[in-house]
């Protein structure tokens, strides 16, 4: 049951990964981003991370994709020029994502203390506990600070974006 | 229980389910023409069956049989997909809201709720986040500019009050403890109407703050800045018609029952009696299977008329007092009640 559903979604999510590739106009990219990043969280859900999941619809899928739709159609992005590229592109481009993998694959591999997740199995050893609870304690409690640290960066971010678009605005009536 | 029941009960749940939220989409319709029209002095839709009951029938039939007409500049299969990411969002929804207590069907089977979640909050606002697609895409690839700007009105005013409708719930899950929508409920259900979210949890901010956001996200009057009639192009759907219309038009009621049922669960205590335990428990199976779904039903009606009811009496927003009403006021005033409720709760 949770095999099936694992490759059914695993492959919405590389079917998507695909399309996004290979669709011409923006938009349909972003769709197809949109579907490669639900059938994640439904991956997620598979692991027994439930807020990882619902986290990942309502941020990534939700709100970050939304902006990526907005500016596309607020930009009126027409459908792009298929081009040749660099010709070097394509063989160091395959050879980059092997390698990539492969190294990817032996941390994960030899790293001692990671364990291969079991589909359909919580988290933990405990069953019946939220995740919810776990992952607040672990932010909360052990990595406050970081915690606290990145929402400042994300703060900062913010007002930089504010001020950069108030000053052009500001340039804009001064020049009237 | 075998596998072979289980699939049988949950299908007929989702069966049932389903087809009650469709009816009821379908009359809370006409529930709006009827008191709508007697808030205005006049009788409502009054022709078809008694009473106009059976108007929204009609209604429905004339939406599949009229033409379907596609302009020839859209992009076709977004065009096709916005309406059913619409709809299907608005449907999904019911999927996780609790009519009743656990363990009531047979073999303690969950017969009020097709699945009971830990996180069923923070799908409800998935959902409602996921929603915003519809309209978006509706309004782009319809290929037209008033559609275009319906449909960034909409999506704008969604966005902005998407924020304010999930911090105003913040407080009632620092209350609970809890994202489960069941827990939520118990949680309020000790001393009956005493501990509801809204009076003894101290929780009318954040139900004002619900109800505001809640009547934008639904893009209902006084925010029916998406489709004012009287003043602008009707906004993402201009180039939609027949069914494809009616499924915009299903998922705006849709929205409706569904921020009815939310605010029933989180802040007028859910399924259980308004009056506690003061009234011994009956005996009867009938009655103990009933009562709960009574009290949803009527909570939900409640909510629903008093939506009717603001349609029918309030004046609509400009788009600048929306937003400013939004971001200046409900934001702050949601962060204050999360902060107020946490002081509270940590000082007792």
């Amino acid at each position: 049951m949770y095999l099936i559903l694992f490759i059914v979604f695993a492959g919405f999510c590389l079917a998507g990964a695909i399309n996004l590739l290979l669709q011409t106009h923006p938009i349909n990219s972003a769709l197809s981003l949109i579907v490669v990043m639900t059938s994640l969280a439904v991956l997620y859900l598979l692991l027994g991370a439930e807020f990882l999941a619902i986290a990942q619809i309502i941020v990534y899928a939700g709100a970050v994709m939304v902006l990526f739709t907005f500016v596309v159609m607020l930009l009126n992005a027409g459908r792009e020029e298929r081009t040749l590229g660099s010709r070097a592109a394509r063989p160091i481009g395959f050879t980059a994502v092997v390698v990539l993998l492969a190294v990817f694959a032996t941390v994960i591999l030899r790293v001692q203390g990671l364990n291969p997740a079991v589909l359909g199995h919580g988290l933990t050893n405990a069953p019946n506990q939220s995740n919810l609870v776990l992952l607040s304690q672990v932010l909360f409690h052990e990595l406050l600070l970081p915690f606290e640290v990145t929402s400042v960066l994300i703060l900062i971010a913010i007002l930089g974006a504010v001020a950069i678009a108030r000053r052009e605005g500001a340039e804009r009536t001064a020049e009237k | 229980m075998t596998l072979l029941e289980f699939v049988f009960w949950s299908l007929l749940k989702v069966a049932v389910a389903t087809v009650v939220m469709l009816m009821g989409i379908a009359y809370t319709v006409l529930l709006e023409r009827k008191l709508v029209g007697r808030i205005q002095n006049r009788w409502g839709p009054s022709r078809v069956g008694p009473f106009g009951l059976l108007q929204p029938l009609v209604d429905g039939a004339k939406s599949f049989l009229k033409e379907d007409l596609i302009p020839t500049a859209v992009y076709r299969p977004i065009y096709l997909l916005a309406p059913l990411i619409s709809l299907s969002c608005t449907l999904i929804f019911i999927a996780v809201v609790p009519f009743g207590p656990p363990n009531m069907g047979p073999h303690r089977f969950d017969l009020f709720e097709i699945s009971n979640i830990n996180i069923g909050l923070l799908v409800i606002l998935g959902l409602t986040s996921m929603g915003v697609y519809g309209v978006a895409l509706a309004g782009w690839s319809s290929n037209n500019k008033y559609s275009l700007l319906g449909s960034l009105r909409s999506s704008s005013q969604l966005i902005s009050y998407e924020l304010a409708l999930g911090l105003s719930l913040v407080g009632v899950v620092l209350r609970a403890g809890s994202l489960n929508l069941r827990t939520i409920v118990k949680q309020q259900a000790t001393l009956g109407m005493a501990t509801w979210n809204i009076f003894g949890g101290l929780q009318f901010i954040a139900f004002f703050i619900y109800l505001m956001a809640a009547f934008a996200e639904t893009n209902r009057s006084p925010f029916d800045l998406p489709e004012a009639e009287s003043e602008l192009v009707a906004g993402y759907h201009t180039e939609y018609s027949s069914m494809k219309f009616a499924m915009f038009f299903m998922a705006e009621y849709g929205n409706m029952i569904n921020v009815g049922c939310v605010a029933t669960l989180l802040f007028l205590g859910g399924w259980t009696s308004p009056f506690g335990d003061l009234f011994p428990q009956l005996q009867s199976t009938f009655i103990n299977l009933f009562a709960p779904i009574f009290w949803f039903v009527i909570k939900v009606l409640a909510f629903l008329c008093l939506y009717v009811w603001v349609r029918g009496t309030l004046p609509r927003f400009r788009y600048d007092q929306l937003m400013n009403f939004g971001w200046r006021f409900l934001l702050p005033l949601a962060i204050l009640n999360i902060v107020g409720t946490s002081l509270w709760l940590a000082f007792q």
